[in-house]
């Protein structure tokens, strides 16, 4: 038996107003072009970022705003990395009676990838939207259309604390989730396998070489530029009204993540072979 | 192209009242699939009051941000005091929007600074020089001259719809500009408030002297401010004249938009 409903086709082009599906090729475009604007945002956010006049109190807020308070999100995540990491390797490395070297392959783990990347990905999420909701309101509300109305330039007063703020950000969030990560790993192999903490930090700090430590932070200085950078694009190519807001702040954290995992790819590369 | 288009002396003009101080011509302009102008003319002359009303989305706020460089127009030249401002780079506006201040629909005011800092605004980016007891003073002056004397500690957020709109005029004309854009003055506003509004841009104009192009598509608004008034339609402007011209006007869109403001104020016939 049909149960199909009829819709006439006057009605059906009611419901759906007449929005051509933009071709793959027009995506592509699309895409494309809006790389290219990145790009180009990118170039003129750090060629104000060097020129004077700063704005230090702007610059001093946005690190307190962003970075202070992602500490607790940040720290909480290293801890439980540093805890599983420890755990899995003790456990691991115990079947071929090495757990002795558990310290050592934990710092590695920690300081090179775990560190830098989880707090990018946690911190990110919650920075990267942060910014895209605010300049995206900002957009929606005319406000930045009052700024450049006002004699003042956006990337000035918007994009450049915000940006430099994620560059200072990230690397000491990072540094403090090496830390916080490594302690709590100790803590864990030393109450799970009963691995002294001397013998874990001796054998962590045998093995790290100085490059291990700078090529997480340098890591952690790219992901802050890249969740600064595409948080306040997102945020500033806002289009259709609040649930345009909506779509960029969603669109910033996919954003955001996918190009961390990809940075960290290429950087890991780099660093290893220099 | 844009980018390299000769960078123009930036001399304006200064033109005499009544002489043509603003020239939109053959302006194009569309998003995407969507012409919001084609081939539209327009002249403002100094020191009058235009009105610019048109229906929703006819593209009315577009062409005051075409004139400060907020958008940029397709095709067409936009004349103001003798310069061209669609060859104008992003930083050559920086003169233009010192003289042509704007008074944003929804206010546009920054939330996370004070009524003060709002006016504040745009005399730290045109005025570096000023002094923190001058700029006090001068917020405290354009306060008072839109009736919100007292109010510089205030957030926007605390801040009736009038009240915020008034503010936005406060902060527009704290550089002391020669035209006022005014992008939907009365919108959602009682008709007090309105009434108020509308007074104000009178005011204005008496006060400082100023030009100002206001659109709108309250009518009541617009032939209570306006000394010539331009109807946008059909992505042109379909006639423009004195009150009275548009009044008598015989273009449909005109008529049209008239006589629907007619119906509206007019008795409804209630069944018994």
């Amino acid at each position: 038996m049909s149960t199909s409903v009829e819709v006439s086709p006057g009605a059906s082009t009611e419901l759906s107003p007449a929005e051509p599906t933009p071709s793959i090729s027009a995506r592509i475009r699309q895409r494309l072009e809006s790389l290219g604007a990145l790009a180009v945002m990118t170039g003129k956010v750090f060629s104000r970022a060097v020129r004077p006049p700063y704005d230090w109190g702007a610059l001093v807020y946005h690190t307190e705003s962003l970075g202070v308070r992602s500490m607790p999100i940040a720290l909480l995540t290293s801890t439980f990395a540093g805890l599983v990491i420890s755990l899995q390797f003790g456990f691991f490395l115990a079947r071929f009676g090495v757990q002795y070297t558990v310290g050592r392959v934990v710092i590695l783990t920690l300081f090179r990838e775990l560190a830098p990347v989880l707090t990018a990905l946690t911190v990110g999420a919650r920075i990267g939207s942060g910014i895209a909701a605010e300049l995206g309101s900002m957009v929606v509300t005319e406000q930045v259309d009052a700024i450049r109305a006002l004699g003042a330039d956006p990337l000035r007063k918007l994009v450049v604390p915000r940006v430099l703020a994620c560059l200072l950000v990230l690397p000491t969030l990072t540094v403090l989730a090496d830390v916080i990560g490594l302690l709590a790993g100790a803590l864990a192999v030393n109450l799970q396998y009963g691995i002294t903490l001397e013998l874990f930090f001796q054998g962590a700090l045998d093995t790290v070489f100085l490059s291990d430590f700078t090529s997480g932070v340098l890591k952690g200085a790219v992901f802050g530029v890249i969740i600064g950078l595409v948080g306040c694009f997102k945020g500033l190519t806002v289009e259709g009204g609040t649930e345009g807001v909506g779509r960029a702040t969603t669109q910033s954290v996919a954003i955001t993540s996918v190009t961390v995992c990809l940075a960290d790819f290429f950087i890991t590369k780099l660093t290893l072979y220099l | 192209m844009r980018l390299s288009a000769p960078r123009p002396s930036l001399e304006f003009h200064r033109p005499t009242p009544g002489e043509e101080l603003i020239h939109f011509e053959h302006l194009k302009k569309s998003f995407g699939p969507k012409r919001v102008f084609d081939d539209l003319e327009l002249s403002v002359n100094a020191g009058e009051t235009l009105v610019v009303i048109g229906g929703s989305g006819t593209g009315k706020s577009v062409l005051l941000k075409c004139l400060i460089g907020l958008l940029y127009p397709d095709a067409g030249r936009i004349l103001f005091q003798g310069q061209d401002v669609t060859r104008f780079r992003e930083e050559d506006f920086f003169a233009v929007r010192r003289l042509v201040a704007m008074v944003f629909q929804g206010a546009a005011l920054f939330d996370s600074l004070t009524v003060g800092e709002n006016v504040a605004y745009p005399l730290r980016e045109h005025f570096p020089e000023l002094s923190p007891e001058e700029l006090s003073q001068r917020v405290a002056e354009k306060l008072a001259l839109v009736n919100l004397p007292g109010t510089e500690g205030m957030m926007p957020a605390d801040l009736s719809g009038g009240m915020r709109k008034r503010v936005g005029l406060a902060r527009a004309i704290a550089t002391n500009p020669e035209i006022i854009l005014w992008d939907e003055p009365t919108t959602g506003l009682d008709p007090v408030t309105t009434q108020s509004i509308n007074a104000m841009i009178n005011s204005m104009k008496e006060k400082l002297g100023c030009t100002s192009i206001v659109v709108t598509h309250d009518m009541v608004s617009a032939f209570a401010v306006g000394d010539r008034i331009a109807m946008l339609a059909n992505r042109r402007i379909v006639q423009a004249g004195t009150p009275e011209e548009m009044r008598r006007s015989t273009v449909p869109e005109v008529r049209a938009f008239l006589d629907a403001r007619r119906a509206e104020l007019e008795p409804r016939e209630v069944a018994s």
